[in-house]
């Protein structure tokens, strides 16, 4: 109990912002509360109506709502990827990182495959893909991973908070009916860290592969199709690339917001980030790449259908997005990263990539969809006040949540921090 | 067994699409009203485009009948999650409405563009409604439909027949384009009986499928148009 009450005082920067609340938090949780809630009139609206409210129609029958499904999902796997890898790896400037990715892993899953569920035509009989399951479809296969995913993450996030919860319950007394039920009975035993040890052990090399599965299925969605510019082989590592990259764009987005708004500055240094910005930078160039062989491949062979769509990206409809996407996703953040990766520097290239990777997802989808092989289906879109509601309140809802659970729960890992102060020598 | 195709004799149609009135009329497929048939909403189980060569007076017109093309080997129908839509034992590419939960899959996956979604809860114009088929659901909101070969009119054939102990014989299927075409462009029958002039017709020098090449292996059949527009 004396030890609890040392560590608490050591750590009181991180365990402050849970016992305080000022009007910078109502300004940020009301308007963003205020927004969410505006989501589901949207949302009762489409259902009512029919989803003729959105700007969708024939052959534009996938549209913002699978971008937002595949950008949320991308983001995910920031948490698993790099809390587990740099875990695995022992790396020394991974673990204040940990629990943001962690939490941002399980938030975005519970954004991204929400947007199904706004775009089914009977969204309330969403639960018959598991009940009349038919194996052959890509969206089971999405179904189980991403379920799986999202519960192996949740237990991810869950079980490396425990010992942190045990600390809370003591030092918190009067939140005991939260953290008394959370924290399991923990006690700082030998043979508690035992099996902690083991469990994470376990959960790290098991969340990585179910991870990698996730995008790789979610590509499938798109690769499996005979659309053209869908059906590509490269699919899976293009968009498991991209989503890696998204989702560390994202965790360093939100460490600089935490480290700035709850003065973590002594736990989030510059040479934290200067290793987070070399990750990122590794990213950046492995999109690069990816994208260049994706489009020269279709360029090069030549085929009809294909070269409609390849054109309309690279020179038609889509060029300006298609263009502000490589110049947000590579021309802005690469010299930057590679000269300059300080938190400035940091900030600015991973929201460039997070705006990027979303018009990624666009110029993926909808070029394809607006161009089918015959020639009179042709499709133009335009989202309406439903979508941007619905997109709106996804980002509010994810931000949100972030928020909240900040309030709750202590944003970086104590334990690890301490764990790591026994271990280095004075 | 069955295996329903149609022939569509291309040097016969007039482009006038009388079909896709027939089909309108046969399926209960209400109208869009403008706005939404410009974001394509309007639906054509059976549809006609057109392709339009040169500019006046040296105009050329070809027009294209398409209905769903009921593939042997349907993109569509594997991609569905809850297996809403299947391929029948006849062949027919078919779709349970009360099943279908509207993923739309199986939209993004045809390479024809054929089917369609029901982006609002039905509605026809009061006086109209009377004249509404009751052998055929009207399609709620929030799913997925398609052509069906009119199977209604099939397993209209199938009791009289059944009635009268014998097989459906060539005519007593006959769906609504194919009844209205006044040029007699449409034919339909069975494919897998050599002498119905379906699958005489599919035999032609002068017959091809939509696309070929992707391996849909589609049970409708174009006539290309006739020799003497070589050397033109």
């Amino acid at each position: 109990m004396m030890e609890n009450e040392i560590i608490a005082r050591r750590h009181s920067r991180i365990l402050s912002p849970l016992t305080h609340a000022g009007w910078p938090f109502w300004v940020t949780v009301i308007p963003l509360a205020l927004l969410f809630l505006w989501s589901f009139f949207a949302f009762g609206w489409q259902y009512e109506r029919g989803l003729g409210v959105t700007g969708m129609g024939h052959p534009m029958s996938w549209t913002f709502y699978l971008v937002n499904f595949v950008f949320f999902i991308g983001i995910s796997h920031a948490g698993a990827l790099v809390s587990a890898v740099l875990r695995i790896t022992h790396a020394r400037w991974g673990p204040p990182f940990g629990r943001a990715a962690e939490a941002v892993t399980v938030f975005a899953l519970a954004a991204g495959p929400t947007n199904i569920l706004f775009d089914l035509g009977r969204s309330v009989r969403f639960y018959w893909v598991a009940l009349h399951a038919q194996f052959k479809s890509p969206l089971l296969w999405d179904f189980t991973c991403i379920m799986t995913y999202f519960a192996v993450s949740s237990i991810f996030l869950y079980v490396l908070m425990v010992p942190d919860i045990a600390l809370l319950r003591d030092y918190l007394p009067g939140r005991k009916w939260l953290y008394r039920p959370l924290s399991l009975g923990w006690a700082g035993t030998e043979k508690q860290w035992h099996t902690l040890g083991k469990v994470i052990g376990f959960l790290c090399i098991a969340v990585i592969p179910i991870a990698v599965s996730v995008h790789t299925v979610v590509s499938w969605v798109f690769g499996m199709q005979t659309q053209p510019m869908w059906h590509s082989t490269i699919f899976a590592p293009y968009f498991v690339t991209g989503a890696i990259f998204s989702g560390i764009a994202v965790i360093i987005i939100v460490t600089i917001v935490l480290r700035k708004v709850y003065h973590l500055e002594e736990y989030l240094t510059p040479y934290h980030f200067n290793n987070m910005g070399l990750l990122l930078l590794t990213f950046t160039l492995l999109w690069a790449y990816f994208t260049f062989v994706e489009h020269l491949v279709v360029a090069y062979g030549g085929d009809s259908h294909e070269l409609v769509v390849l054109w309309s990206k690279l020179s038609g409809r889509y060029a300006p997005l298609f263009w502000a996407m490589v110049v947000l996703c590579f021309v802005i953040p690469f010299p930057i990263l590679a000269f300059k990766r300080n938190i400035p520097g940091l900030l600015i290239s991973s929201v460039c990539i997070v705006i990027g990777m979303w018009i990624e997802r666009f110029t993926i989808i909808i070029p394809s969809l607006s161009e089918p092989r015959l020639f009179y289906a042709r499709g133009a879109y335009m989202p309406t006040w439903v979508e941007w509601s619905m997109t709106a309140g996804l980002f509010s809802g994810f931000t949100l949540a972030f928020v909240l659970f900040s309030k709750f729960f202590p944003v970086i890992s104590i334990w690890e921090l301490e764990k790591e102060r026994k271990e280095t020598p004075p | 067994m069955y295996r329903w195709g149609m022939v569509i004799d291309l040097d016969r149609c007039t482009g006038c699409q009388a079909c896709v009135i027939a089909c309108r009329q046969e399926n209960n497929i209400p109208f869009a009203g403008e706005r939404n048939a410009r974001l394509g909403r309007a639906k054509f189980w059976m549809n006609v485009i057109y392709e339009v060569k040169g500019s006046y007076p040296d105009v050329k017109i070809r027009a294209l009948p398409i209905p769903c093309m009921h593939c042997d080997h349907p993109p569509c129908t594997k991609v569905c999650p809850v297996e809403a839509t299947y391929k029948n034992p006849e062949g027919i590419v078919a779709q349970i409405y009360s099943r279908c939960i509207g993923v739309r899959m199986c939209i993004s996956n045809c390479p024809y563009t054929v089917r369609y979604f029901n982006w609002y809860a039905p509605s026809w114009p009061e006086e109209y409604k009377r004249g509404l088929n009751p052998d055929v659901y009207r399609r709620r909101k929030g799913i997925t439909e398609k052509c069906n070969f009119c199977i209604q009119r099939i397993r209209r054939a199938k009791e009289r027949a059944k009635k009268e102990n014998r097989r459906i014989r060539e005519g007593d299927v006959v769906p609504a384009c194919v009844e209205t075409c006044p040029s007699e462009a449409l034919y339909f029958g069975d494919l897998n009986d050599p002498r119905s002039l379906v699958s005489r017709l599919s035999k032609s020098r002068r017959a091809f499928r939509l696309m070929e090449d992707l391996g849909t292996e589609p049970k409708v059949y174009y006539l290309k148009e006739g020799e003497w527009d070589d050397g033109e």
